[in-house]
């Protein structure tokens, strides 16, 4: 793990910003209980040891396969849940295992907008009471009283100050989606972890988002960390991209080098799938496609050495007994980092592409 | 008349009384689909698409939504039918993966308690069986170790995973109809691709029709054959995925092209959105409902404004279009104005 260190300090060493939130090593392991005795029988090994900086005002993207740990991240980078092991210093101090009481103060600082709008809004608030709900938890000072604030926020994230005494139940998702954020923004927080914020969202409200975003990062000096699968929309409001793999980062860099020359076979697969809109170029689109074949592991019990390998058509045998570690590779910056004994070069045939009609595996 | 079409809905309308007024979330909505072919429904955020499935489906509650107008589904009529016979379509012939897959889960059952369930409400087997069964489509639909995460609740899943255990419940009867209303949102693109492959194939094995509806455009140029284009409750386009995609003639159909962003093209340093607000569905603008965010409007010479224009034909053959510009103007418009911004 001290190269994993290594590395990432090297990363922000070429990058003199400071770094508003640093992990190490984070761990979170959910146990498995069975039976009337609760014992544990395992655990799902949902974020394995990841390390990372985000820069004071930048937007750190985080992609990566569903389940493979990024909404985990989020809730732990938030605090909202604790970590088995690692350590998170924000702002300059160590938050992996601060109390309740003491987290309180923190929240304002960072926030975290929900992947599922549905469940994180009280069904029986009106969206005043709900958007309205941190300004009066936290006592904050309004020019022109709650409801006026409220309702610029509403404004602010595309709904109209009418929908104030309205139910969520009333609301598409949508709309749902968007009465989250302006919750999220009512304290003015440094940092949002935003766990797909957009995903629900139809492309035109969406591009209204990203933008709002945006301008909020610009003009109060946010940071981000923007949790999505959409590679559109993360290449468009990303700084840098880190791609997760089943509890673990697989590659991390600017998001021009990840975009254009990207190493790891999995990121490659990823970017690969993308659909492209466009009818008249499907059929090419799905030719290049690499789908992933073979087993989907689980994280109750990853693939020893890297934990790719069952999908991965460069996958050899040290693959199997050692661990990649997350390190620049041959030729390219300081701040890009790949996790793979054989990553994919520039020209590299890709082996893996196979007709999109396989069906899953 | 009935319907020779596998699924023909014809002028569906639905609302909803509210204290603030009459909600017309779905307002006088025809189309048809055929066996085998995928219909794409993209629009608004509030336009009514959701309310539409669920109205295909039997799924409003009769006592505080309004439906009118007919939906033919193999030869049956669905507004004016029974409860029951419904109930029995319901999960059965036609089928449904939710866009919230959280609420539309039991939280208090297992996920493999729910899919076996979906599947002996329909099917006269052991629950051995269905348990089999069940964990075979959840496997299907990539779920790892199927057989030991069948007995997880869904606050356990991830929410990719939810969404999938979604999926296979509303595949476990192979069902004709599908409509799956985002059904990949919460999917990253590897599994997103898996997905979309594993209902086309389903589609191509059960000959079933399909109705994906999709913020994402790119999944709807992937896998429709036509596209419907909602805004405020209504059709404003419709037609072959191709035209809609090479020859679209609606300015709302051009403001969606606009801001999405894309891979296939340089990166862009803002995205041009549809300015202003969706409208309220209670007062929705007078004329055409998109009229307030049209850039065209004033060269409708006024008739935006006051009168709502009707669904006409466009330029090549089935393509409809609902817009008060001239015919000409319209693909004069996309052709040297729009068409080339979104190149650029
Ligand atoms: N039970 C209800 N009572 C009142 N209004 C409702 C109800 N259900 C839906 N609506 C309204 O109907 C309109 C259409 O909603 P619908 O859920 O169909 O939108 P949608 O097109 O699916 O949007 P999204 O893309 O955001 O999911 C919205 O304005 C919504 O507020
Ligand atoms: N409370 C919990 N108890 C047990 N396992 C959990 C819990 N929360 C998450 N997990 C597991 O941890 C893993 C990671 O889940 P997480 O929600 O972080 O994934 P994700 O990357 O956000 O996926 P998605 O893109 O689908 O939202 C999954 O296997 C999930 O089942
Ligand atoms: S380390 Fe081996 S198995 Fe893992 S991604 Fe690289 S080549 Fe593939
Ligand atoms: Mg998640
Ligand atoms: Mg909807």
């Amino acid at each position: 793990m001290d190269e994993h260190h290594g590395s990432a300090q090297a990363a922000t060493e070429t990058r003199p910003r400071e770094a508003l939130l640093s992990v190490r090593d984070l761990q979170k392991h959910f146990p498995i209980v069975k039976g009337i005795l609760r014992r544990q029988t395992g655990a799902v090994r949902a974020v394995d040891g990841i390390s990372f900086d985000v820069h004071k005002g930048e937007t750190l993207g985080l992609v990566g396969e569903s389940g493979c740990g990024k909404t985990t991240t989020g809730r732990l980078l938030t605090r909202l849940v604790e970590p088995t092991g690692g350590s998170i210093t924000f702002d300059g101090r160590n938050i992996a295992h601060l109390r309740q009481g003491r987290l309180r103060p923190l929240r304002r600082d960072m926030q975290m907008i929900f992947q599922d709008p549905f469940s994180s809004l009280n069904p029986r608030h009106t969206v005043g009471t709900i958007v309205g709900a941190p300004l009066r938890i936290q006592n904050v000072k309004t020019e022109h009283g709650v409801k006026r604030a409220v309702q610029d926020l509403l404004k602010l994230v595309g709904l109209s100050p009418e929908h104030y005494n309205r139910y969520p139940h009333e609301f598409s998702g949508g709309q749902r989606q968007r009465i989250g954020i302006a919750r999220t923004l009512a304290l003015r927080p440094k940092l949002i972890v935003a766990d797909e914020p957009v995903s629900a969202l139809d492309v035109s409200i969406q591009a209204q988002v990203v933008n709002l975003l945006d301008d909020l990062q610009h003009e109060l000096d946010l940071t981000y960390v923007f949790i999505a699968h959409d590679l559109s929309v993360v290449r468009h409001i990303s700084d840098r991209v880190a791609v997760m793999y089943l509890g673990k980062i697989v590659e991390v860099a600017n998001r021009d080098t990840l975009y254009s020359d990207p190493r790891h076979p999995y990121t490659v697969a990823l970017m690969s799938a993308v659909p492209v809109p466009d009818p008249a170029r499907r059929d090419r689109a799905q030719r290049e496609r690499v789908l992933l074949t073979g087993d989907v592991p689980s994280p109750i019990n990853p693939p020893s050495g890297c934990r790719f390998r069952t999908r991965c058509w460069k996958a050899q045998e040290i693959c199997a007994t050692q661990e990649p570690p997350l390190v620049p590779q041959d030729g390219d910056p300081d701040s890009h980092l790949t996790a793979c004994h054989f990553p994919v070069g520039r020209d590299d045939e890709i082996k893996g592409r196979r007709s999109a009609d396989k069906r899953l595996g | 008349m009935a319907s020779d079409a596998f699924l023909e809905v014809r002028d569906l309308r639905i609302s909803f009384p509210t204290d603030d007024g009459l909600v017309r979330s779905v307002d006088g909505l025809t189309f048809t689909l055929e066996r085998g072919k995928t219909l794409g429904i993209v629009g608004e955020s509030g336009s009514g698409k959701s309310v539409t499935s669920l109205g295909i489906l039997g799924l409003h509650n009769r006592r505080n939504a309004e439906v009118s107008g007919e939906i033919w589904l193999d030869g049956q009529e669905l507004v004016g039918a029974s409860p029951d016979t419904v109930r029995g379509l319901r999960g059965n012939k036609m089928a449904m993966i939710f866009q919230d897959p959280l609420s539309s889960m039991h939280p208090y059952y297992t996920v493999g308690a729910q899919i076996v369930e979906a599947y002996r409400v329909h099917n006269r087997v052991s629950k051995q069986v269905a348990r089999k069964h069940a964990i075979d489509m959840l496997g299907r639909v990539g779920i790892p170790q199927p057989d030991r995460r069948v007995d997880d609740y869904p606050h356990q899943f991830s929410g990719g995973m939810r969404q999938r255990a979604m999926i296979a419940m509303a595949l476990v009867n192979d069902p004709e109809l599908l409509i799956a209303d985002e059904p990949t949102t919460a999917l990253d693109v590897t599994v997103q691709a898996q997905i979309l492959d594993l209902m086309h194939s389903l589609q191509e094995e059960f000959d079933s029709a399909l109705i994906i509806i999709t913020h994402d455009l790119g999944v709807v140029a992937e896998l429709s054959d036509d596209v419907l284009v909602m805004y405020g409750g209504k059709c404003v386009e419709y037609g072959p995925a191709t035209t809609i995609f090479e020859q679209p003639e609606h300015p709302y159909t051009w403001g969606l092209l606009g801001s999405m962003p894309r891979m296939d093209r340089p990166n862009l340093d803002r995205l041009s959105p549809i300015p202003g607000l969706p409208p309220s569905m209670i007062n929705l603008p007078s004329g055409c409902a998109f009229h307030p965010r049209c850039a065209y409007e004033p060269r409708t010479g006024g008739l935006a404004t006051t009168l709502t224009p009707e669904l006409v034909p466009a330029a090549g053959g089935r393509h409809l279009v609902r817009c008060h510009l001239p015919a000409q103007e319209r693909r004069r418009i996309w052709t040297d104005e729009v068409k080339p911004e979104l190149e650029a």
